[in-house]
């Protein structure tokens, strides 16, 4: 028995320590092996049968889709999707949220196609995800080196042809991913850099190419528009927004090297008319900041340009203002949209600028003409337009210069800055994301340029328009009639929300600082629903269909301007303005 | 097992040097980083000159006006006069302040009153350009980041997220030399 016992005894002790040594042996395993790059990840099925976007769906796409920017080419931000009604949209509820891992405004729309939802975020990141579930089918992500100077860290979107997503990176590096697996089939280098350029548009694909602009104009650019092979990335054209000397336009330049620095960086994704292969591009100010730097118009900035997409061959142009001293860049495009103007139907272009006024313009196959122009807002810098040409009139007072302070309304920041209008065919109704009673003032100091460093040359301020009861407002204007049809007040906060107009009657934006994202009544802006997500909503709305279900997702993650304006508010309105939390999530909603 | 474990840190290592072999092919910038004297952040020993300088000559404190304006610096290495301008998250700011008010982690960092920080914004990367001579405090021109030099540089206000980098510095021979490597990464926040 004891000896049975000892010998259980022995096999026990021999078996813990087998165990104890397999332990041991486990501890000094190796790492696991490496995935090798060679290795691709499973695809899933979604993306296995994900569809080619073809050249006619991006003109005309299926109700359901979500194909570019502004969902169509014309730049309306109109869904034809009508499940999601005025008398329904109260019970909208969220379908499911993502975190993206990022900070900083997240601005970019989910991009819809095949049921897969393609967002770009801050941090050079795009995700792919199954836009019904939610679950995350793959991630691209492209460092942003170290010693850039990234003023305004955010992605707008991305673009959609054939199998590839085309992003462009923050580096200004164009970049062509695979739809289905996330990894890069070409890059084509854009600019550089270390001398102040970077990128933070959605590309514009059309007619088999890919057009990107190029941001920093507080550091000195030179602002273009290049276009790319939409197959394999080679340079198709590139035209600058600020002409080389001897070329058109370049007259309105002084005879220096002003023109070499001179901004109209281009920032916001342009529209495009399929039927004269036009694409329509805003400019940004001039720069440095001050006119008196750079005597004359200073064309192309501040303005719409019209170009030939098979050339880059600038076909027409309107310049809103000339000689700009205030900073307000105009580089949302207007949107294709034909309008009655006395008696007449104009095949319109119709745009709501920084400086504060809705423009109604005329768009030809060589010509842009000058219909009509009218404040949105407070505007204390136009005395009068051109009645023919829409040349403003400025109150030399309101203009800042060397030297000179100026005090003036709008903001540096406008009436409306990035954040796209929607346009409704059914209410014939433009939804505008007004910023309202705010003015600022400025003064301009010689300034030296530095290739890569801030270019600017003025000192600022931002005030709150004594009286008001608000700032941020959602507007509604008939363009048939030029009447502004109704508006909504925010009292305590500014307006920093992309609008989504819906054949449902409904017209969705967030943009407040206590980070709801809402639904209007799109016939008179009585708010119908509210949701509150985790920070500030700067994204742009979009709509999509799948299985025959209505869904409308948003990206939420406050920052960038939004942010910028709420800290300059806060000096001169301390406390009376929440603080907004950052960190980007994608939401999804849809009727219970 | 051993040979298994061999193999495997064969592979790994194969691997290792192909990753860092595609590093290199594809960060150029990375490579200058790690070879380029120019590249290099601030090493203990480094001088420092004025940026702009049609010289070489290493600043002295009393170079320095006491509360003025920040003065921007390249670092030197010392034995080769290779000025460290190769890469913009090298550049230094440099106050000569009253050290009555400094913090004792400033106290520790400063020489004769100089203080030392990366002139480049935590936030997105813009110099730290401006100057509030009244209330002693550093300010970036793009986002309005205030950062307090006599506090280590703490974020005052603005959307900074952390403290500029310090460097701390010494006097040898009269000259302002580098104590101690940046106390952090210079450059804007990585998202």
């Amino acid at each position: 028995m004891q000896k049975k016992f000892r010998l259980h005894l022995i096999v026990a002790v021999s078996a813990l320590a087998l165990v104890l040594s397999a332990a041991t042996v486990s501890a000094q395993q190796p790492l696991p092996p490496l995935p090798t790059p060679d290795t691709p990840a499973p695809v899933p099925p979604i993306l296995q049968s994900y569809k080619p976007v073809t050249q006619e769906q991006l003109k005309q796409p299926q109700d359901g889709d979500w194909l570019m920017y502004r969902r169509t080419y014309d730049g309306w931000g109109y869904s034809p999707l009508s499940q999601i009604t005025s008398e329904n949209v109260g019970r909208l509820k969220p379908v499911w949220t993502l975190a993206t891992g990022q900070i900083e405004g997240h601005q970019a729309p989910p991009i819809v196609s095949s049921g897969v939802m393609f967002v770009a975020t801050p941090g050079n990141q795009v995700l792919a995800i199954d836009a019904r579930a939610g679950n995350l089918l793959w991630r691209f992500k492209r460092p942003i080196p170290e010693d850039m100077l990234l003023l305004h860290p955010t992605s707008r979107g991305v673009g959609l042809l054939g199998d590839k997503v085309y992003f462009a990176a923050a580096d200004t590096v164009l970049i062509a991913l695979d739809a289905k697996t996330g990894k890069e089939v070409w890059t084509a280098p854009v600019e550089d850099y270390t001398h102040g350029y970077y990128m933070s548009l959605a590309p514009l694909v059309a007619d088999g190419k890919v057009m990107v602009g190029v941001s920093g104009g507080e550091l000195g650019v030179r602002g273009f528009v290049a276009a790319f092979d939409a197959e394999t990335g080679k340079p198709v054209w590139k035209t600058y927004t600020v002409p080389d000397p001897g070329e058109p336009g370049s007259e309105t330049w002084p005879k220096g090297d002003q023109w070499k620095t001179g901004g109209g960086s281009v920032w916001i994704t342009g529209n495009y008319d399929p039927q004269t292969n036009l694409s329509f591009w805003g400019t940004g100010n001039g720069g440095p900041w001050m006119g008196d730097q750079r005597p004359g118009d200073n064309l192309f900035t501040s303005s719409v340009l019209a170009l030939d997409t098979a050339t880059g061959k600038i076909k027409g142009y309107h310049q809103y203002h000339p000689n700009d001293s205030w900073d307000w860049d105009e580089v949302s495009p207007p949107i294709l949209v034909d309008y009655q103007h006395d008696g007449r139907t104009v095949k319109g272009l119709v745009d709501v600028a920084r400086d504060g006024y809705l423009w109604m313009l005329e768009r030809t196959a060589d010509k842009i003409n000058f219909i009509d122009g009218k404040p949105f807002v407070k505007q204390n810098v136009f005395a009068s337009l051109d009645p023919k040409t829409g040349r403003p009139n400025v109150d030399p007072v309101r203009q800042p210069a060397t030297g000179k302070k100026a005090d003036f309304c709008p903001s540096l920041w406008g009436g409306k800055d990035w954040p796209p209008v929607a346009y409704s065919p059914k209410t014939r109704l433009l939804y505008i994301p007004a910023n309202e009673n705010l003015c600022g003032t400025s003064i301009g100091e010689p300034v030296t340029y530095t290739p890569g460093q801030r270019y600017v040359g003025a000192t600022t301020t931002l005030y709150v328009a004594p009286g008001a009861d608000h700032i941020g407002e959602l507007q509604a204007w008939n363009l048939d009639t030029g009447q502004k049809v109704w508006s909504h007040p925010f009292t305590n906060s500014q307006l920093w929300g992309p609008v989504l107009a819906t054949a449902g009657g409904v017209v969705f934006a967030g943009g407040t600082n206590d980070r709801y994202f809402r639904a209007f009544d799109a016939s008179n802006g009585k708010i119908l629903w509210e949701f509150r997500t985790g920070s500030g909503v700067n994204g742009v709305p979009a709509a999509f269909q799948i299985d025959g279900k209505q869904y409308i997702a948003v990206q939420s993650g406050w920052g960038v301007d939004a942010a910028r304006m709420q800290a300059r508010i806060n000096l001169v309105r301390p406390w009376e303005f929440p603080d907004v939390p950052q960190g980007g999530s994608v939401w999804v909603f849809a009727l219970e | 097992m051993d040979r298994d474990l061999q193999c495997r840190a064969h592979e790994i290592g194969r691997r290792a040097a192909l990753g860092l072999g595609f590093s290199l092919v594809l960060s150029p910038r990375l490579v200058l980083a790690q070879t380029d004297p120019a590249h290099e952040r601030p090493r203990e020993g480094d001088l420092l000159v004025t940026v702009g300088a049609s010289g070489s000559e290493p600043l002295k404190p009393e170079e320095l006006t006491l509360n003025a304006k920040q003065v921007f610096a390249w670092p030197m290495d010392p034995m080769t006069n290779t000025v460290r301008n190769g890469s913009r998250l090298n550049k230094v700011l440099l106050l000569r302040l009253d050290p009555e008010g400094f913090n004792p982690a400033t106290k520790e960092r400063a020489a004769e009153g100089t203080v030392a920080y990366s002139a480049i914004c935590v936030h997105t990367g813009c110099d730290v350009t401006n100057w509030d001579p009244d209330r002693q405090l550093l300010g970036c021109p793009c986002h309005y980041s205030v950062y307090d030099p006599k506090q280590a540089a703490k974020v005052v206000s603005g959307p900074a997220p952390r403290p500029l980098p310090a460097l701390a510095l010494k006097i040898v021979d009269g000259r302002l030399v580098v104590a101690k490597p940046f106390t952090g990464r210079a450059g804007f926040q990585q998202m």
